[in-house]
Order: C-alpha cells, then sequence, then structure tokens
C-alpha cells in the first residue's frame, strides 16, 4: 500500500472510531439535562438518582469523544496536506469557529457540571449542562456545514494563480442546502443512538427487576426517544437522499448500483451478484422504490452508474469517476437496515411495556439489550456511504483524494501513526467498555443528604 | 493593522493562552509522583485541576483551527512537516484526558498506578515537545520551494529547539508547582511551595538561556524588551514563591510565560515559518495567508465570542476559586464490590 492508500484507511478508521463517541455525547446531553429538569422541577429523588446513573455514562463516553476529536482536527494538516492549503480558505473557517463556539462551550461547563454539584446553585448548576449540550449541537453544526462543502461546494471560486478554492461567501457556506439537511439526519441519528443506549441498559436492569423505579420510566423514555428519533431520521434521510441525487447523482446510483439508467427504477433489499458487482445472481426488488426515493416520484428516471460516467468524463476529463460499488451499495442498505431494526425493537418494548406491564419473552429482553450496538453500526455505515460514495473526489467536481494526501509524509510514517492509534484506539475501547458494563451494571446511586461542614468531602472528585 | 497581522497575533495570543493555562496542568501531571505520596494526595492534585484541565485544552484546538483558517499554507506545512512529533503529542494527550477521567472510576492499586503513569508521561511529553516545535518554528526548518518539509525527524533535533523543550518543561513544572502551593491547603500546601522555591533558580537559567540566544538570533528590538520583561517577571516569580507569596507568584509566572510567548512571536514576524534552505522558501504572514474576505469573516467572529469565551472560563476559575485539602477527597468512588489489586 502507498502513502494514499495508508492515509485513506488511517483517516476512515479514527474517524468512523471518533463517531462512536460523538452521537452519544450529542444526545446523551440532551437527555441527561432532561432528567435533571425533571428532577429541578417536581424535586423526585428518582429523577435525580437517574441524572447521575446516566450522567456517569455519559462521561465515560465523553471523555472518549474528547480525546479522539483533537486528532481529528490535526489530521487534515498532517495527512492531508495539499488539501488543506486548497481549501483552507473556506474549510478552516467553520473548523475555527467550531473550536471558539463549542469546544469552549462543552468542555467548559461540563467542567462545572462534573465539579459543580455542591458549588452552584441549582438552577445554575442545571443550566451549565445545557450550556454543554448546546455546545454539542453546535460543533456538529459548523463541522457539518464543513463537511457538506465537500459534498456540494458553494460560495468560492477557485484562484487558478494561487491554485486554491477562496471564500465568496460564508453565509452561502453556512446555509448550503446540503448542511441543512444533513444537520436534522445527523442530529435524529444522534438522538436515536442515545434513545437506544438508555434503552437497552434499562433492559438489562428491569429483566433482573432491579430498581424498577428509575429503569421503568428511563427505559420508555429511551423508547420513545428511539422512534420519534427514528421517524426524524426517516424523514430527514428521504429529504437527503433526493438533495443527493440532484448533487452527486452518482452516488445514488452507487447506492442501487444500479448502472443503466432506469425509469421506473426499483430498490433491490438485497442482491446477490458476480464477483465484480457488475451481473445480478438473484435479489429481492421494491419496484418504484428507488424513483421515489431519488425523485420523490413512483416513476421518476435515476441515472445510471455508466451514464453518468460518460457525462463526468466529458465534464471533468478521462478517468475514473465511479466509487467503490460493494462497499456504498452495502453500507446504503446496512445504514437503513440497523435504523429500521431499532426502531422495531424499540416499538415492541413500549408495547410491551405498556401501562405497567413487563415483557415476558425473553428474546425480546436479549433484542433490547442488544439495541445499543444497532444505530452505532447505522452511523458508522451512514458515514462510510456518503464519504465512499464521494470518491474519487475529497471536494465533489473540484478536488480529488489523490492530489489531497501530505506529499512530505512517507508511507512509513503513515503506517506508524495508522499501527500506533490504531493498537491505541483498540486498546481504549476495551477499557471503554469494560467501565461502561461496570457503571451500567453498578445500577443508579443511592442519595446521600448534603452537609454544611467546610471539609466535607467534594460531591465529585476524579 | 493588516489583517494578516491581526490573525498572527492573536494566534501568538491563542498559544500564549495555551502555555499559560495547561502550562499550570501539565505542570501538576508531571508533579503528580513528586508531591503526590499516597493515593489520596494525588487525587488531591489531580483535582485540583479537574473542573478546568478539558477547558485549557480547547486553547490549543482553537490555536490549530485559527491557523487552519487564517494561514492555511503554515498549517498544511507544519503539521504535515511535524508528522512524528505531533503524533507522539497526540497520543500524549490522549492518554492523559483518558486518564483523568478514568483513574478514579476503579478502587484497583493497579489501575490506578497505571493511569498516573499516563498522567505523568501525558503531561511530561508536550511539556517538552511543544517547546521543541516552537524551537523549530523561530530556528526555521528546510522548506523547499514548494514550501514542503525536506528534513527529517532527527532535523527537530538540534540543541536550540532542545533547550527550548526544557525551558517549556522548567516553566511548565514551575508554574504547576506555584500553582499547587496556591489551590492546596495545608502539608501538600508547604510541600509545593519548597519545590517551587527550589526549581526557581534552574529555571532561570534555562529559560533565560533560551530567550538570550533567540534574542541574540533575531537582534530584534521588541524582541529584547520583552525576553527582557519575560525574564524579569520570572524572577519575580521565583522571589515572590521564596516569600511564600503564593498569588504573586502564580500571577508572576504566568506573566512570564505570556511574555516568553510574545518575544517568539515577534522575533519570528513576518515568517511564520523559515526556511533555512533560502529565505524565498520561507512561509510568511503574506504568502501563508487565506483571503482578507475570510480573514475579515474570522475577525467578526473572534470579536464577538472572544470576551464571552474569556469570561465564562474566568468565572469558572472564580467558582472553582477555594483551596482544596486531603480530607475533601471523598474516601472512594467506586459504588460496586471492590476489586482486589
Amino acid at each position: 500500500m502507498d502513502a494514499l492508500d495508508l492515509a485513506r484507511w488511517q483517516f476512515g478508521i479514527i474517524t468512523v472510531y471518533h463517531f462512536i463517541f460523538v452521537p452519544i455525547t450529542i444526545g446523551m446531553s440532551a437527555l441527561v439535562a432532561g432528567l435533571q429538569t425533571a428532577w429541578v422541577r417536581t424535586g423526585k429523588p428518582q429523577y435525580l438518582r437517574a441524572t447521575k446513573f446516566w450522567g456517569k455514562l455519559f462521561l465515560i463516553n465523553f471523555a472518549m469523544g474528547v480525546v479522539t476529536g483533537i486528532v481529528q482536527e490535526f489530521q487534515f494538516g498532517m495527512n492531508w496536506s495539499d488539501y488543506s492549503r486548497f481549501v483552507g480558505d473556506i474549510f478552516g473557517a467553520p473548523l475555527a469557529i467550531e473550536g471558539l463556539l463549542a469546544f469552549f462551550l462543552e468542555s467548559t461547563f461540563l467542567g462545572l457540571w462534573i465539579f459543580g454539584w455542591d458549588r452552584l446553585p441549582k438552577k445554575l448548576h442545571l443550566a451549565t449542562i445545557w450550556l454543554a449540550s448546546i455546545g454539542t449541537l453546535l460543533s456538529a453544526y459548523f463541522i457539518l456545514a464543513a463537511n457538506s462543502w465537500m459534498q456540494h461546494p458553494v460560495g468560492y471560486a477557485v484562484n487558478p494563480d494561487r491554485g486554491r478554492a477562496e471564500l465568496h461567501s460564508i453565509w452561502a457556506v453556512l446555509s448550503n442546502s446540503t448542511t441543512l439537511v444533513t444537520f436534522p439526519h445527523t442530529i435524529t441519528a444522534c438522538f436515536l443512538t442515545a434513545g437506544a443506549f438508555v434503552l437497552a441498559i434499562s433492559a438489562w436492569h428491569l429483566r433482573r427487576r432491579h430498581q424498577q423505579d428509575v429503569f421503568r420510566p428511563s427505559l420508555r423514555l429511551g423508547a420513545w426517544v428511539v422512534l420519534i428519533a427514528g421517524i426524524g431520521v426517516l424523514v430527514t434521510g428521504d429529504v437527503q437522499a433526493r438533495i443527493m441525487t440532484e448533487q452527486q447523482p452518482m452516488k445514488m446510483a452507487a447506492a442501487e448500483a444500479l448502472y443503466n439508467t432506469a425509469k421506473p427504477a426499483s430498490f433491490s433489499v438485497f442482491t446477490i451478484g458476480s464477483l465484480d458487482g457488475r451481473e445480478e445472481v438473484a435479489s429481492v426488488r421494491i419496484p418504484s422504490l428507488l424513483s421515489f426515493m431519488a425523485t420523490g416520484s413512483l416513476d421518476g428516471e435515476v441515472e445510471g452508474i455508466n451514464d453518468i460516467q460518460r457525462q463526468y468524463e466529458q465534464t471533468y476529463g478521462p478517468g475514473d469517476y465511479t466509487p467503490n460499488v460493494p462497499v456504498t451499495y452495502w453500507s446504503f442498505r446496512l445504514m437503513i437496515g440497523f435504523g429500521l431494526l431499532a426502531m422495531a425493537i424499540a416499538a415492541l418494548a413500549l408495547w410491551t411495556s405498556r401501562r405497567g406491564r413487563a415483557p415476558t419473552n425473553r428474546w425480546l429482553w436479549g433484542a433490547a439489550v442488544a439495541t445499543v450496538g444497532m444505530p452505532l453500526l447505522a452511523n458508522s455505515f451512514g458515514w462510510i456511504f456518503t464519504e465512499m460514495g464521494r470518491q474519487p473526489w475529497t471536494v465533489f467536481g473540484v478536488f480529488k483524494t489523490a492530489q489531497s494526501v501530505s506529499p512530505s509524509v512517507g508511507a512509513s510514517e503513515v503506517a506508524t501513526s495508522l499501527i500506533v492509534l490504531t493498537l491505541l484506539y483498540g486498546v481504549l475501547a476495551v477499557i471503554e467498555v469494560g467501565l461502561v458494563l461496570h457503571y451500567a451494571r453498578a445500577g443508579a446511586p443511592e442519595i446521600e443528604t448534603p452537609t454544611d461542614d467546610p471539609d466535607r468531602p467534594l460531591a465529585f472528585a476524579y | 493593522m493588516e489583517l494578516t497581522t491581526v490573525w498572527f497575533s492573536l494566534i501568538a495570543i491563542l498559544w500564549a493562552g495555551y502555555f499559560l493555562l495547561e502550562g499550570f496542568d501539565f505542570g501538576v501531571g508531571i508533579l503528580l509522583p513528586v508531591l503526590g505520596r499516597d493515593d489520596r494526595e494525588r487525587r488531591l492534585l489531580i483535582n485540583t485541576i479537574g473542573p478546568v484541565w478539558d477547558g485549557n485544552e480547547v486553547w490549543l484546538l482553537v490555536a490549530g483551527g485559527a491557523t487552519f483558517a487564517a494561514f492555511p499554507e503554515w498549517y498544511a506545512t507544519l503539521f504535515s512537516g511535524f508528522y512524528l512529533p505531533l503524533l507522539i503529542i497526540l497520543v500524549a494527550l490522549i492518554l492523559r484526558g483518558v486518564a483523568f477521567e478514568y483513574r478514579g472510576k476503579r478502587d484497583s492499586v493497579r489501575w490506578r498506578r497505571r493511569w498516573d503513569a499516563c498522567i505523568v508521561g501525558g503531561s511530561l511529553v508536550p511539556a517538552v515537545l511543544w517547546g521543541v516545535a516552537f524551537g523549530n518554528i523561530i530556528r526555521g526548518v528546510p522548506l523547499d520551494a514548494n514550501h514542503e518539509y525536506v528534513g527529517g525527524f532527527f532535523t527537530l533535533l538540534n540543541p536550540y529547539a532542545l533547550l527550548g523543550g526544557l525551558t517549556t518543561l522548567g516553566l511548565f513544572t514551575l508554574h504547576g508547582a506555584v500553582f499547587l502551593a496556591l489551590k492546596t491547603d495545608g502539608e501538600t500546601r508547604r510541600r509545593a511551595g519548597r519545590l517551587a522555591a527550589r526549581l526557581g533558580v534552574p529555571v532561570i537559567a534555562i529559560a533565560g538561556g533560551f530567550l538570550l540566544w533567540t534574542a541574540i538570533a533575531h537582534h530584534d528590538g521588541w524582541g529584547w524588551a520583552l525576553s527582557a520583561v519575560a525574564a524579569l517577571a520570572l524572577v519575580a516569580g521565583v522571589a515572590a514563591a521564596w516569600a511564600r507569596r503564593e498569588g504573586w507568584a502564580f500571577v508572576a509566572t504566568g506573566a512570564s510565560i505570556v511574555l516568553a510567548t510574545f518575544a517568539l512571536f515577534v522575533m519570528l514576524f513576518p515568517d511564520v515559518l523559515p526556511s533555512t534552505i533560502a529565505a524565498a522558501n520561507s512561509l510568511t504572514v503574506y504568502n501563508a495567508s487565506s483571503t482578507p474576505y475570510t480573514l475579515k469573516v474570522m475577525t467578526w467572529v473572534a470579536v464577538a465570542f472572544m470576551p464571552i469565551v474569556l469570561a465564562y472560563q474566568g468565572w469558572t476559575y472564580w467558582v472553582f476559586r477555594k483551596r482544596l485539602t486531603v480530607r475533601q477527597i471523598p474516601v472512594d468512588q467506586s459504588p460496586v464490590v471492590r476489586e482486589t489489586a
């Protein structure tokens, strides 16, 4: 493998890994803030216990999101220096704004929340977790604006003398149609992820009849969040598919492995094809669904890979403009499939736990616990799809991945960092999961009554 | 003032803020095995920076992001050129950050000892390497006509840059000791104060030597003046540490870190990364910068939001202003059956 391939593997591995923790952080910060609000408003101790329990799991996860986030910001310069030179005038701004507006807000107010239980008045302390939660949303907005610009570059012009893209309108970048639909799609997916996290751990406790006063409401909260957020993901995903078909028709064609233009186009739930993916052996198809997803009409025409490839050769010159079709085809299906599966289990959990009932089927209990991983897989496949589907471009139609890599960083250096970071992340994953399980099993803590002794122990300490 | 100069200054301020704030929390990490005699005392030291270390680290992220936005060529050349040292820094910062959060989460001697090692190493390594990196930025590195770094890993390990590494290590350790004397009480406070006083002279010698070397190499009036004031602030800080005036000592060591950073940036200007091969290959604020439009947008954002950030971050320090003692460290945190070590 050359430096380019290694750098791409590294980007894929560390970014997918980072995005395991991000959605849990975004979703859980709001859910914990909601539980704490319920406690402040009603004074019921089970809400405080739930806040502390879910808050602790949220923090174990947050730490990983923070430290892996540093690598994210550094790697553009480290591994993709020619990309950074080309897009820095545009792409750097949302990153810097993200740091200034979002990272400071998240980290400062989360520090206040963690250590402020006995230092701040109740309502002010509640405000700190809400501010941290707003910080996570702002962060998502700016980084998605940066990513959306790569999918659909707007508000810029290429300056041939400097050999770079230059920003003409920050407003165009921040109100990019791609950003406006990607943001709600991603945020609803984050809530789906957090809902599944809460649902799964609550189910584990309820099955053992532990602390039902805390985990019964938690189970129902988690399941409702999965369902409502899931509907949001579907609706926004539907709009996104149409925008994507307009802006990156090749990605939509690759999502279906549709080689020849079709009208109407069917959607295959799965396909068994020849090894190169060009011939179909067997498939299960839903008529007209792809037409509907891509165009909003049941008999809309969807362009095929071969036609788009020909057009692109005319526009951009000779070259291969087709992404890796098996990867886009399967990641698209797995994204949708895992999301729908999580929603189905949440609906079952809600139905079987209605009006004080408890599910009796042990398969359902098992499925509810397994739900924790489904949105994480769906999120990962979603990013793999959208990034692999844009290939061979980093900035669609403007700048290619092969042009983006750092010329001064050799294959051995990238191999070193790839190995070091992968091993480090692997070890940390084992430790993180171990801690989450440890504290998830421990259940909600008892609440101690505070004292006025000036030397009293800190309410929270590392 | 031109916008490129504004952004060069803002990036100098962001690095100065990063070194001022993360400087003492690196120092606390480095001193963990020296001042923390048992687990409870080590927890006390970590908790002095518990609520703030993460916010301190954001200064680095914003400095990096601002460099990307305002001087993309500088960001691209620097980060790809210093690839392996940055990888080492990243690994150190990852281990350190996770260690703070996870160390207390299990009640096992072996678990805590391992995370302690991560905190010490994760603080020590960046404290040295940031100095080495800045030494190389000021001194210049081999850049070709395309502004690509053409040196190797060992090019960066020259005597001047290594002295820079010792300087940041010394300054941050001293700053951390002074901070601990200010933020703890009882026996820990006394030992931290004594250690700060003892570190004073060697740190003055190392940092003074580095600043003198830099100032002689650059013949810059403002550079001389700022270096001199930074050195004076350091001497004042050490004197205050001797006199056990903890608040003043912290202000003075902080001021010396900020002023020394400003001195380095003033002597670097208008270069941002000089080339040792040919002056024409150097990256400067002019040839490395973004367009005036981008700089203008970024300036508005910075003017609008920097004061807000400073206000709430300052408020955090006010909320957690009280000294901590060992008695306030809860005996145990782990809610589950204890594991054997």
